[in-house]
């Protein structure tokens, strides 16, 4: 691990004064940021600790929303008992990714902040245009089973490694932040970007702007919902796929849709306009085929990760099938019910 | 907002019981801080990447991986390891069990799930086996002695709701 310089602000205006240092890097439950420091992956100059920023509470908003603070560890958001109750959603994605430990660590800005778990970005030995743009990209032709099958771009097909997130692109969430200009608020569409020629860029935070929370609207799935994860083993392991659902379903006709893809780009995947075809309509098989084909029509397999095209296919089906059914997806007991 | 000091920052812990005042430089580790200066060698250091649970320890209670932590950023922390599990020279529950049970062979990762069932029995949210091993996916076996270690964590677990039952 390279030398650094260590803060630890009191408030927020103090860090965001500290993220002005060139190279400075916010330090929360360090699960990722230490991690890579240990790889060489990243050197910052300054490591700004937040750990005793005021962040860690969650909240009711008066709309019927919940406001998650940025160092709310990810085991005490999927336990507690607001979200056990109306974002079992949420609550599912988090505690199928990781283990207890990392999660009982790992905090709620830090999941939406780390970095995809590419070979190549890890080891500083070969060329990567996110660890060091304009080098080349390793994965293409290289290596590539756990990469993006959409959204890709010739400079960089690394997926982002959450569950968490697919969880909360699926729910709409708004990400807020704070930085030298003030405060801002991210819809969670827009917060995770594609890599295009930029893959360095993970986001559209700007640069010593601090994530202060998360905030989910009102929602509503009742049992409509599922997280369905799939990978190399049943547990402590990256999404190839995931899938998150939430249906609203009235006299058994889908009112409203959101799905959202895990493991398969830069960014937790949704597609609107195939969520369209699913309204209306009742859940069945041939609909259920219908929306995946749309969502995959633009799919690219980079050889190693052609099967992810396939399996996401039958994935997103036996989600749909699971949120409509009311039989979300067990984390522990994962044999197919 | 506190000085920044590649010489060391103050630190202070109290581990396994006794306190601490320590300066350290802000990019040790709390495994390593716990192995290379304060020789508690109970805590393994396995993959030293939060992938093999080798070196889970409790801070204030609950179970993280050291490895992964800057020991500074829990200044003030309790810290319990291995060597603080047992009371007064005495086996702890699941250090008992696993014995009782041959919930190991080589024993490298033994600390290491012994302090994660600890924390898994502290959260309360594991009931089943299933539960149980899901709970515990997060501290690996080469040895693979993976079916003793969940029936030593059950024992512990079932002897939890008999005491409870015989209290009520």
């Amino acid at each position: 691990m390279n030398r650094f310089d260590y803060v630890r602000p009191h408030t927020i205006s103090d860090a965001i004064k500290a993220l002005a240092t060139p190279a400075s890097r916010v330090l929360a439950g360090g699960t990722n940021l230490v991690d890579l420091m240990k790889y060489d992956v990243d050197r910052p100059a300054c490591v700004v600790d937040i750990n005793r920023l005021p962040l860690r509470e969650i909240s009711e908003m008066a709309d019927g929303g919940l406001r998650i603070g940025a160092l709310v560890s990810n085991s005490d958001l999927a336990w507690h008992q607001t979200v056990q109750a109306r974002y079992p959603l949420l609550a599912s994605a988090i505690l199928a990714g990781a283990s207890p430990q990392l999660r009982n660590a790992a905090t709620t800005g830090g999941n939406l902040l780390q970095r995809t778990r590419c070979y190549y970005f890890y080891d500083p030995s070969t060329a990567c245009n996110k660890r060091d743009p304009g080098t080349g990209c390793s994965a293409i032709g290289g290596v590539n089973r756990i990469h993006a099958i959409l959204g890709a771009s010739a400079d960089c097909i690394a997926v982002h490694p959450s569950d968490m997130c697919v969880a909360l692109a699926a729910i709409g969430a708004v990400v807020e932040v704070e930085g030298p200009s003030g405060k801002r608020s991210i819809p969670f569409h827009d917060f995770h970007r594609l890599p295009g020629s930029e893959p360095q860029r993970d986001n559209t935070m700007r640069e010593g702007e601090l994530i202060t929370g998360v905030v989910l609207p009102p929602a509503d799935f009742g049992a409509h919902y599922t997280y369905l994860k799939i990978r190399d083993r049943l547990s402590y392991a990256f999404a190839l796929v995931s899938v998150a659902v939430g249906l609203t379903l009235k006299a058994d006709t889908i009112e409203d849709a959101r799905v959202a893809l895990g493991g398969v780009a830069h960014k937790p995947w949704r597609d609107d306009a195939a969520e369209a075809v699913l309204k209306g309509q009742k859940p069945a098989t041939p609909l259920f085929r219908q929306f995946a084909d749309q969502v995959l029509a633009e799919a690219k397999g980079q050889g190693e990760n052609d099967f992810k095209i396939e399996l996401a296919r039958r994935a997103i089906v036996r989600a749909l099938h699971q949120a409509a059914a009311g039989t979300p997806q067990d984390q522990s007991n994962k044999s197919v019910q | 907002m506190e000085p920044s000091a590649a010489a060391g920052i103050p630190a202070s812990f109290v581990i396994n019981g006794s306190r601490h005042d320590l300066t350290i430089p802000p990019w040790i580790t709390l495994l390593d801080l716990l192995r290379e200066r304060l020789q508690l060698t109970g805590t393994k250091k396995g993959c030293d990447h939060g992938q093999c649970g080798a070196c889970t320890i409790l801070v204030d209670g609950v179970r993280i991986n050291s490895c992964l932590v800057l020991a500074v950023s829990r200044d003030g922390a309790e810290v319990t390891t291995i060597e603080g599990l047992g009371a007064g020279g005495s086996l702890h529950p699941l250090q008992a069990a696993f014995v009782e049970h041959d919930a190991l062979q080589c024993g490298y990762c033994t600390p290491g799930q012994i302090c994660s069932a600890a924390g898994l029995l502290s959260e309360g949210h594991a009931r089943t086996r299933a539960e149980i091993r899901e709970n515990m996916s997060g501290n690996l076996c080469r040895c693979g002695a993976y079916t003793n270690i969940a029936d030593a964590i059950e024992d512990v677990m079932g002897q939890g709701a008999v005491a409870r039952e015989a209290a009520e």
